[in-house]
C-alpha cells in the first residue's frame, strides 16, 4: 500500500474519530457558537437602533443587521476554533496519542483527523449562525450565485487557515484551560475588527490595530461580496492572510508534533 | 552480543559478600538459538543534564517473558518509549523483532504492541468503538474488524460494558480495554508498561493471567513493575534497572539468591529456650524483647536443615519458624547501596 494511501485511509478514521466525539459531546461546541449568536441579538435588539443611528443617512435597524452579520460569522469560525484548540491539547494528553505513536499508521493523520474535523465543524456553526442571522431578517443584497460561491470559499478557507493556527495552539499548550487561554485571540480580534464598526469610526491611534490583522480584510471582503460594497485590496488581502496563517499554523504545528518524537 | 551485567556496586560495608556467583550470561534461555526478540546495546537517553538511561543492554528471547525491574524514575518507562519507538535514543543500538529502530521504525511499529503506565483508550467513546478504531488504523477489513473486536471483547470479559463509554470504566476494566486494544494488530512484542500499577489484588491477579495467556501464543512480553512478586510470577528473567543501568540480571530466583536479605525468622516463647537458641546460632541478629532470632539464610532447604540440626543439638525447640526471601527492597538496597549514598 502506498503511503498516501495509507495516510487517506488512516487520517479518514481519525476524522470519524473527532466527528464521533463532537457528536458525543456537543456541549463544548455549542457554548462556544452561543458567544456570536449572543452578540448578534444583542446588536442588533438592544443596541441596534443606535448603532444604526452611528451609520448615517437615515440607516434603519436592518441596515445593522447587514452590517453586522458578515463579520459575525467569520467571529463564528474564531470561536469553534477555540474549540478545536481545547480538544486538541485534550487529545495530546490523553495516552491514546502516545498510543498511536507506537502504531504502524501516518503519523500526521492525528492531526489530518482534528484539521478536517474542526473546518466541517466550523462549516456547520457558520450554517447554524447564518440560520439564526436569516431568521432575524438577514438578507444579502444583490449577491449573484458566483458571490456566494466565493463567499463560501472564503468562509472555508478563513476556518482552514483558524484551525491550522488553533491546532498549533492545542500542541503548545499544556492542558485545556491553558490552550483556551492561549486561543481568546480568536475570539478577541473579531471584536476590535471592522465586524461591530467601521474602522473609520475609531480613534486614530487605534485604526492600525483594527486594520492590520487578519479578521477586518476578510470581514470587508466578506461584506463585498454578500452586499456589494466596496471591496478593493482587500480582495487579494484577505486570502494573503489565509494562506500565510495556514502555512504559519501548518509549519508550527507539525514542528511541535513531530517535535515529540525525540 | 552483549554480557549479562553483573551487580556493579560491590557490597563493602561488613556485610558478607555476596555468596552467589554473578549470573553467567550463558543461562539457559527459552530458546537460545532463535533470533532475540528484542536486542539492545549501550542504550543511552538524557533529557538535559538529567541521564536517564547510561548504557542499557538488553537481550529478550522470543516466546518469553522478561521483566525490567525499577523504582520510580530508574528509567523503565524511558526504555519502553525507546523500544517502541516513541522517544530516539541518544545512543546505543536496537533490534525489536528483528527490525533496526533506528532505521526500520514502521517495521518495528507494525510488529509490537505497547500498553502503557496510563490507559491509552479513548475516553469519550465506548470500548466497542476504542476497539473498532485500532482495526480501522490496522486496515482490517470493516466485517473481520468486528468479529476481531467481538472476540477480544468477549475474551477480556468487556462484553457487557462494549456500548459504554470508556471514561466510565473502573481501572481494572481500562487496563484490559487497554490490553484488548494492544492485541488487535496481532503484535509478536508486546510491552507493558507497569500493567498492575494501581490496581486492586483481584484486577492484579486477573491481569496476570492475561499476561501468562499472551506468551502462549508465542508472544514475547517486555513488562516493567516495580514489584519483585510479579516478576517472579510471571518472568522467565529479570533485569533490575537502577539509575539507568542495568544492576543485575538473571531469573528470579538468581536475582534473589544475589542479595543478602534473606533470613530465618526464629520465635520463641520462653527466655530459656530464646538464650540457648541463641548461643547455638551465635550469627542470629538477636532481639530480646520479642524473643526472636534473625538467622541469615537464603531460605534454601540445604540451609534450612542445617540450621534446625544445630537447633536439635543444642536441645532447643522454635515455637514459630518463617522464612524470609528478600524482597523488592532487599534486592535494591543491595544493588544500589553505592549510588544511594
Amino acid at each position: 500500500m502506498s503511503s498516501l494511501t495509507l495516510a487517506a485511509r488512516n487520517s479518514s478514521t481519525m476524522l470519524r474519530r473527532n466527528l464521533l466525539h463532537a457528536r458525543r459531546y456537543p456541549s463544548l461546541t455549542l457554548n462556544l457558537l452561543l458567544t456570536p449568536i449572543m452578540l448578534l441579538l444583542l446588536f442588533v435588539y438592544v443596541f441596534g437602533d443606535t448603532m444604526s443611528a452611528g451609520m448615517g443617512g437615515g440607516a434603519d435597524r436592518s441596515a445593522y443587521i447587514a452590517y453586522l452579520v458578515p463579520g459575525l460569522l467569520l467571529m463564528t469560525i474564531g470561536s469553534t476554533t477555540v474549540g478545536t484548540a481545547v480538544s486538541v491539547s485534550n487529545d495530546m494528553t490523553e495516552g491514546i496519542v502516545a498510543r498511536f505513536g507506537t502504531m504502524p499508521i501516518h503519523r500526521g493523520s492525528v492531526l489530518a483527523g482534528h484539521v478536517v474535523g474542526s473546518v466541517l465543524q466550523s462549516v456547520a456553526s457558520v450554517v447554524l449562525v447564518g440560520a439564526v442571522a436569516a431568521a432575524i431578517r438577514f438578507r444579502s443584497t444583490d449577491a449573484t450565485a458566483l458571490e456566494w460561491l466565493a463567499a463560501f470559499g472564503l468562509l472555508a478557507l478563513f476556518a482552514t487557515a483558524l484551525t491550522w493556527v488553533a491546532v498549533g495552539m492545542g500542541l503548545v499548550s499544556p492542558n485545556a484551560e491553558a490552550a483556551g487561554n492561549n486561543a481568546l485571540p480568536l475570539i478577541f480580534l473579531p471584536l476590535i475588527s471592522s465586524t461591530f464598526v467601521p474602522i473609520d469610526a475609531m480613534p486614530g491611534w487605534f485604526q492600525p490595530v483594527a486594520e492590520y490583522q487578519p479578521f477586518t480584510p476578510a470581514v470587508e471582503t466578506l461584506r463585498g461580496l454578500l452586499l456589494g460594497t466596496e471591496i478593493g485590496a482587500n480582495g487579494w488581502l484577505a486570502p494573503a492572510w489565509c494562506l500565510a496563517l495556514c502555512a504559519l499554523g501548518y509549519f508550527w504545528s507539525r514542528s511541535v508534533f513531530d517535535g515529540g518524537r525525540k | 552480543m552483549p554480557s549479562s551485567v553483573m551487580p556493579t556496586s560491590s557490597h563493602g560495608d561488613g556485610a558478607q559478600p555476596s555468596p552467589t556467583a554473578p549470573v553467567p550470561s550463558s543461562s539457559p534461555s527459552p530458546s537460545p538459538s532463535a533470533a532475540p526478540a528484542v536486542s539492545a546495546v549501550g542504550l543511552r537517553k538524557a533529557y538535559g543534564d538529567h541521564t536517564v538511561l547510561d548504557g542499557v543492554d538488553l537481550r529478550i528471547p522470543a516466546g518469553s517473558v522478561f521483566a525490567l525491574l525499577g523504582p520510580n524514575g530508574a528509567g523503565k518507562t524511558t526504555t519502553v518509549q525507546i523500544l517502541s519507538t516513541l522517544v530516539a535514543a541518544d545512543g546505543g543500538q536496537a533490534q525489536v523483532a528483528g527490525h533496526d529502530l533506528a532505521t526500520a521504525g514502521r517495521q518495528v511499529r507494525a510488529a509490537i504492541g505497547v500498553t502503557g503506565q496510563f490507559s491509552a483508550v479513548d475516553g469519550l467513546i465506548t470500548g466497542e468503538e476504542n476497539m473498532l478504531l485500532m482495526a480501522d488504523l490496522h486496515l482490517i477489513p470493516r466485517r473481520e474488524g468486528r468479529r476481531v473486536a467481538a472476540g477480544l471483547l468477549a475474551r477480556f470479559g468487556l462484553t457487557e460494558a462494549a456500548k459504554k463509554p470508556a471514561s466510565t470504566y473502573s481501572g481494572g476494566m481500562k487496563r484490559r480495554l487497554d490490553i484488548a486494544m494492544t492485541l488487535v494488530g496481532g503484535p509478536r512484542v508486546i510491552f507493558l508498561d507497569e500493567p498492575t500499577t494501581g490496581l486492586d489484588p483481584r484486577s492484579r491477579h486477573n491481569m496476570w493471567q492475561i499476561i501468562r495467556e499472551l506468551v502462549t501464543g508465542g508472544v514475547t512480553v517486555f513488562l516493567t513493575t516495580q514489584y519483585l512478586e510479579e516478576a517472579d510470577e510471571l518472568a522467565d528473567r529479570v533485569a533490575v534497572l537502577n539509575d539507568g543501568r542495568i544492576a543485575a540480571e538473571g531469573t528470579p530466583d538468581e536475582l534473589k539468591r544475589l542479595v543478602p536479605g534473606g533470613h530465618v525468622r526464629l520465635r520463641f516463647t520462653g527466655p530459656d529456650a530464646y538464650r540457648g537458641a541463641a548461643t547455638a546460632l551465635p550469627e542470629g541478629a538477636r532481639d530480646d524483647e520479642a524473643l526472636t532470632l534473625r538467622v541469615p539464610g537464603d531460605g534454601s532447604q540445604r540451609a534450612l536443615r542445617s540450621l534446625l540440626d544445630r537447633l536439635d543439638t543444642a536441645g532447643v525447640e522454635a515455637d514459630e519458624l518463617t522464612v524470609h526471601t528478600p524482597d523488592l527492597d532487599d534486592v535494591f538496597f543491595a544493588l544500589t547501596k553505592e549510588t544511594a549514598r
